[in-house]
């Protein structure tokens, strides 16, 4: 029987900083010793938009990178769009505001116990977490190559200090004004046999991670994907953010991404059914 | 401290407290037992489960609205003999009191799924589910149709007998809910839930169609507040020895107070729950300490007193 992350819990903890990174803003909080517990894959639910806020649900943010320094103790850092309405109140938070979290959520990305060539891939707003991912891979001896791809340049998230945990990065933009010209996907079936990958994380829209799986699915790479659907609650009871998923015998169930998810295994997503009736 | 005599019942099943969980908004119990035990709240109310397991509707499931949101499940669940086998044990090892909330496609499925019910220890009521707004047929929500309400009720009466109290949960989509009350009542219902999620919709408008995969979803949260205020006023003054278990909204103790002055005896926290999973603990915890501030000795003297005469400090 599943249950949510048997580490989570609701706190109050700082914003220590907020700072423009481009598109985006990246947040540090202070989340102590909690700081330890939180694996790449996991995620925080936040309340938003402060006391009278008509927003009444939590916002589910992926924890892209947790460190332990003599300064501020544990932290995290989230790499935030000001897309919608509760990201756009969250980046516009200055240092002192104290956030109500729950955290941390989900599963986390699996880490070989053996150095392995792993490839990473993200897509548009997904990257954020694949930079807290390379720094544990890269620390357990693995190579980390990473794709990242978006529709335009000014989408893509690659900080300096991201890249120092990887062995190569390569940028697509579906319009050409980063990188290559094309989609994430195109080049993966070439780098998975010119860099003889065995693991594909991958994080990004539900499209991309199906398009990844049609490639690795007929091979020996392993694809470890974090979903994303429409999620009320974060903690297992709401039922909102379903994916279908299949058993060892091919029967397929609706399960909840907050709680099996958000990182699955690619090859057991029932792809083609997500978004229709079973 | 406050010494209110915080007890309520419906129909014969007594509660050492009136705050319970929502149907579908406490999946299993294990999920909200993380964060408080739940021998600490009046109840569970089970999500409503039917006779085979269902996977629900497709996604998206959820969209969000104003001080709301909307749902679209479509009663994904276990199926009876899996819920009695794993989440019914659960639920006693850890000393929940139980309120078990079945659904149907048919008049005859509710009867089947309380006739298993019938011989399971544990449980302190039936809630019946006849008012669930995500079912393919509009015309399969029996709570819209006051024959249709009664003759489930009345099946579920004969197969339980006297032994579980039944509480209908009604739909506050309909022109009149006292008559549909009444009727629900006279075929044997012991108390009433009032109300399930409101009918609704959203449109998204980067794809110019509705957000939820299931188009129209149940509307839940404070925007639905008034509406179920309303509903359970009305239906307390037309029917006022008949329990209420209120909901709709409440996302604080003064929300829960106003709701029990309406005439409600006991109430569910179910949205609130999604963005704060202790929300039954504090609502319970600070309900106790207003009713004791308004000068009530116990819950009961507060149950429906929007209806009275009389003043409070």
């Amino acid at each position: 029987m599943t249950q949510i992350n048997r580490n989570a819990v609701a706190i109050h903890a700082p914003i220590i900083s907020n700072k423009r990174v481009g598109q985006y803003n990246q947040l540090i909080i202070d989340i102590g010793d909690l700081s330890r517990l939180c694996k790449p894959g996991n995620f925080v639910a936040i309340k938003l938009g402060g006391q009278s806020s008509n927003m009444i649900l939590r916002r589910a943010f992926a924890i892209s990178r947790t460190s332990s320094s003599a300064t501020f103790g544990g932290t995290m850092e989230l790499i935030v769009a000001p897309y919608g309405q509760g990201s756009t109140w969250l980046c516009a938070q200055s240092e002192g505001v104290v956030l109500d979290l729950i955290l941390p959520l989900g599963t986390a990305f699996g880490i070989p116990t053996e150095p392995v060539k792993v490839l990473l891939v993200g897509g548009g707003y997904g990257s954020a977490p694949l930079f807290g991912l390379a720094e544990v891979l890269y620390a357990r001896g693995c190579r980390v190559d990473m794709l990242l791809g978006a529709s335009t340049g000014a989408k893509i998230y690659a900080p300096m200090e991201g890249k120092r945990s990887v062995n190569s990065l390569r940028i697509h933009t579906e319009d050409g004004s980063m990188g290559q010209m094309g989609r994430v996907t195109d080049p993966i079936g070439a780098l998975i046999n010119d860099l003889d990958i065995g693991v594909i994380y991958s994080c990004g829209p539900m499209a991309m991670l199906a398009a990844i799986d049609a490639i690795t699915k007929d091979s020996n790479v392993l694809h470890q994907c974090a979903v994303e659907e429409a999620m009320a609650c974060g903690v297992g009871i709401c039922m909102t953010c379903v994916v279908p998923v299949t058993d060892g015998t091919g029967a397929v169930s609706m399960l909840r991404s907050c709680i099996d998810g958000p990182v699955m295994d690619g090859a057991r997503v029932a792809w083609d059914k997500v978004g229709k009736t079973l | 401290m406050t010494s209110v005599d915080f007890s309520t019942t419906l129909g014969n099943a007594w509660f050492a407290s009136p705050v319970f969980t929502a149907s579908g908004c406490a999946s299993s119990g294990r999920e909200l037992a993380q964060f408080f035990p739940l021998r600490d709240i009046g109840g569970v109310v089970t999500k409503s489960v039917m006779s085979r397991p269902r996977t629900g509707r497709p996604t998206p499931r959820m969209a969000e609205t104003p001080s709301g949101m909307l749902n679209s499940i479509g009663l994904q669940g276990p199926g009876i003999d899996a819920f009695i086998a794993k989440d019914i044990p659960y639920l006693i090892e850890e000393k929940a009191r139980i309120i078990v909330s079945i659904a149907g496609e048919t008049i005859e499925e509710y009867s089947t799924v309380a006739r298993k019910l019938r011989s399971v220890a544990g449980i302190s009521a039936i809630e019946v589910n006849i008012s669930c707004p995500n079912v393919e047929n509009r015309g399969l929500v029996f709570a819209c149709d006051p024959d249709a309400s009664r003759r489930v009720i009345d099946g579920v009466k004969r197969t339980v007998g006297g032994e579980l109290p039944i509480i209908a949960k009604l739909s506050p989509d309909v022109t009149d809910l006292v008559s549909i009350a009444r009727g629900v009542v006279d075929a044997g219902a012991d108390a009433l839930a009032l109300i399930n999620t409101v009918l609704g919709m959203a449109i998204n408008l980067e794809t110019m169609r509705p957000y939820l995969a299931g188009k129209t979803g149940g509307l839940s949260g404070p925007a639905i507040k008034p509406i179920a205020i309303r509903a359970v006023y009305q239906v307390h003054e037309a029917l006022p020895k008949i329990p209420i278990l209120g909901m709709g909204g409440i996302a604080t103790a003064k929300d829960a107070l106003e709701m029990i002055v309406a005439g409600a005896s006991g109430v569910s926290i179910g949205t609130a729950s999604f963005s704060n999973p202790t929300a039954l603990i504090t609502i319970a915890t600070e309900l106790k300490e207003l009713l004791a501030t308004k000068g009530f000795a116990s819950l009961r003297d507060a149950i429906g007193f929007a209806h009275r005469s009389g003043q409070v400090d």
